[in-house]
């Protein structure tokens, strides 16, 4: 068990996001979280690195744990979560600064000086991105000149480089070609042997290629989890078979 | 059935024309008048710069930058004094105007929330509207008094006063166009929140906010009434901030006023070389601080 969130509700002032959701996240698999729009799919994952903090407003109750230790409460720092819980976002983000640069920040910041370390760094995680060989050239250009797929892939990279042992992704093909997502799909499942992944995703057939574990959300609640091939063949929800079998949503 | 509901649709496409008609016409009076107004701008820019150009040219010389000035009468006079004291004087200025106004619209932008924020926005404000003699007056009260004496300094302080509120200003908008999107991504890399706003957001609104610390020193290189009587003027080189310092705007009213043909000449040549020293400047800082990676702003 890497992370367990229980009895999680996010409000945003007034507004319940995600109420009383409690689920376990496995070491080393893939989470796919699957559920129409506005169901709380992002507010659950953003609340599993702290990501919530950050919005005004926000107020969790419940529980998070990473290896058994809470991440919520006074005691604890949200930037040192951040560290070891990883983000990629629905819309690629990189830098306005070099692609070498996006990818070294990161490594920086977690107190990495010296100048080889980082190069080594950075090329290991642009190869794990699956980008090494499209931007080794030009590693000193901006990474705002990359395409939307290879920007996306930077951004993975930069969250990989810092070594965290959880990665959370939120959509993070939705804006891709069907060849930029088919990189980013077979990236996911290599991945899952050095850390655990978190990914939401409202294409029900990248669910079923990435992950392990599938979670279905509807209306702020967590209806069903368990695992993929079950979820997507015998769903034990009615909700959850209206949802895979295209009845709404 | 079909025949009322084709008078409907008929209605609004006989009228559609006229509507259209009028409406660019409309359009082509609003064209009209928008190119007539910027025309009129740039008319009176080159008109200025034209006369200032005209008047001064023949007077720029090698010994309007090298020397000192002369006695009225003598050949050869020069702006040395002025032109060094205003280097030295906007330097000083911008040394306490940058980094206070920088870090006040970051402040303003980042957490400008509270009695604080709107304290600090409305004193800006009004530091924004305020006439340069007013700064002068500030620092005269402040140091000249105090200290007894027309100093650098004093000058240097008035010029920070009127850079600040547009360095604040415009770092506060720059910053604000920053994307959120940029910060969660600084943030979820484990980026403290001053991490993020100095290595990540700061560097995205850099070219915006160097073009407001140019707009303020562009304004302030200019300056006479804040000069007048803080840093007043020096007939000789001075480089110390204690001492009274002339400058190139105060050294062109001086000329200017003075009942001397010569000092004339000399009093144009300075507006011409103040005017083009300040175009070249704010061109080599843009080009030199231009972001390579910028996508916004
Ligand atoms: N920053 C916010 N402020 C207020 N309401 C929000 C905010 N973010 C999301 N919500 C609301 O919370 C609910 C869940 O949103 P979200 O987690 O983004 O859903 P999903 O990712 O599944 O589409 C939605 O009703 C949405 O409108
Ligand atoms: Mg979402």
């Amino acid at each position: 068990m890497k992370m367990r969130a229980s009895h999680l509700t996010v409000r945003y002032g007034a507004k319940v996001a995600i109420k009383d959701v409690s689920i376990d996240i496995h070491a080393n698999q893939v989470l796919a979280l699957i559920g129409p729009s506005g169901c709380g799919k992002s507010t659950f994952l953003r609340s599993l690195n702290r990501m919530n903090d950050t919005v005004p407003g926000v107020s969790v109750t419940g529980q998070v744990q990473l290896d058994g230790e809470p991440i919520y409460g006074p005691e604890v720092d949200a930037v040192l979560v951040r560290r070891r819980v990883g983000m990629v976002f629905q819309k690629s983000n990189p830098f306005p600064k070099s692609i070498f640069e996006n990818v070294a920040y990161g490594l920086r910041v977690g107190g990495l000086r010296e100048r080889g370390a980082v190069a080594d760094r950075v090329e290991q995680a642009l190869r794990h991105a699956a980008l090494w060989d499209e931007v080794k050239d030009r590693l000193h250009e901006s990474g705002l000149g990359l395409s939307g797929g290879q920007q996306q892939r930077l951004c993975i990279a930069r969250a990989l480089a810092v070594e965290p042992e959880v990665l959370l992704m939120d959509e993070p093909a939705s804006a891709l070609d069907p060849i930029a997502t088919a990189k980013v799909e077979e990236l996911v499942s290599d991945l899952r042997d050095q850390l655990t992944i978190v990914i939401v995703t409202h294409n029900m057939q990248q669910a079923a290629r990435v992950s392990q574990r599938t979670g279905f959300f509807y209306m702020g609640k967590l209806v069903e989890v368990g695992e993929t091939t079950q979820i997507f063949t015998r769903p034990k929800e009615r909700e959850t078979e209206d949802y895979i079998t295209g009845r709404f949503g | 059935m079909t025949a009322p509901a084709r008078t409907t649709v008929a209605a609004p496409t006989r009228r559609s024309p006229t509507i259209s008609s009028s409406r660019k016409a409309m359009n082509n009076v609003m064209l009209g008048l928008c190119v007539a107004a910027t025309a009129l701008t740039l008319a009176v820019l080159a008109w200025i710069f034209g006369y200032v150009l005209i008047q001064g040219a023949r007077h720029v010389n090698l010994a309007f930058f090298t020397n000192l000035p002369a006695p009225v009468g003598e050949p050869d006079g020069g702006f040395l004094n002025a032109l060094v004291g205003t280097a030295i004087m906007v330097g000083v200025a911008s040394a306490i105007a940058i980094p206070i106004g920088v870090f006040a619209g970051i402040y303003l932008a980042e957490f400008g929330v509270g009695w604080l924020a709107w304290t600090v926005r409305f004193v800006n404000d009004t530091l924004n509207a305020t006439p340069s003699i007013v700064a002068g007056l500030f620092a005269y009260t402040l140091i000249v008094l105090e200290t007894h004496r027309f100093s650098a300094f004093a000058g240097s302080v008035a010029l920070a006063v009127l850079m600040i509120p547009t360095i604040t200003r415009t770092t506060e908008e720059m910053i604000r166009l920053v994307p959120r999107a940029l910060r969660e991504g600084a943030l979820a890399l484990g980026v403290p929140e001053w991490g993020m706003t100095l290595q990540i957001v700061l560097p995205a609104a850099a070219s915006g906010v160097v073009t407001g610390i140019m707009l303020a020193v562009a304004r302030v290189s200019g300056e006479t009434a804040a000069l007048l009587f803080t840093a007043f003027n020096n007939r000789f080189l001075s480089a110390s901030l204690n001492e009274p310092m002339s400058s190139v705007p105060v050294q062109v009213y001086t000329y200017a006023i003075a009942p001397y043909e010569d000092w004339h000449h000399q009093a144009w040549a300075g507006a011409l070389v103040l005017v083009t020293l300040v175009a070249c400047f704010s061109a080599a800082v843009r080009l030199a601080t231009r972001n390579r990676h910028q996508s916004l702003t």
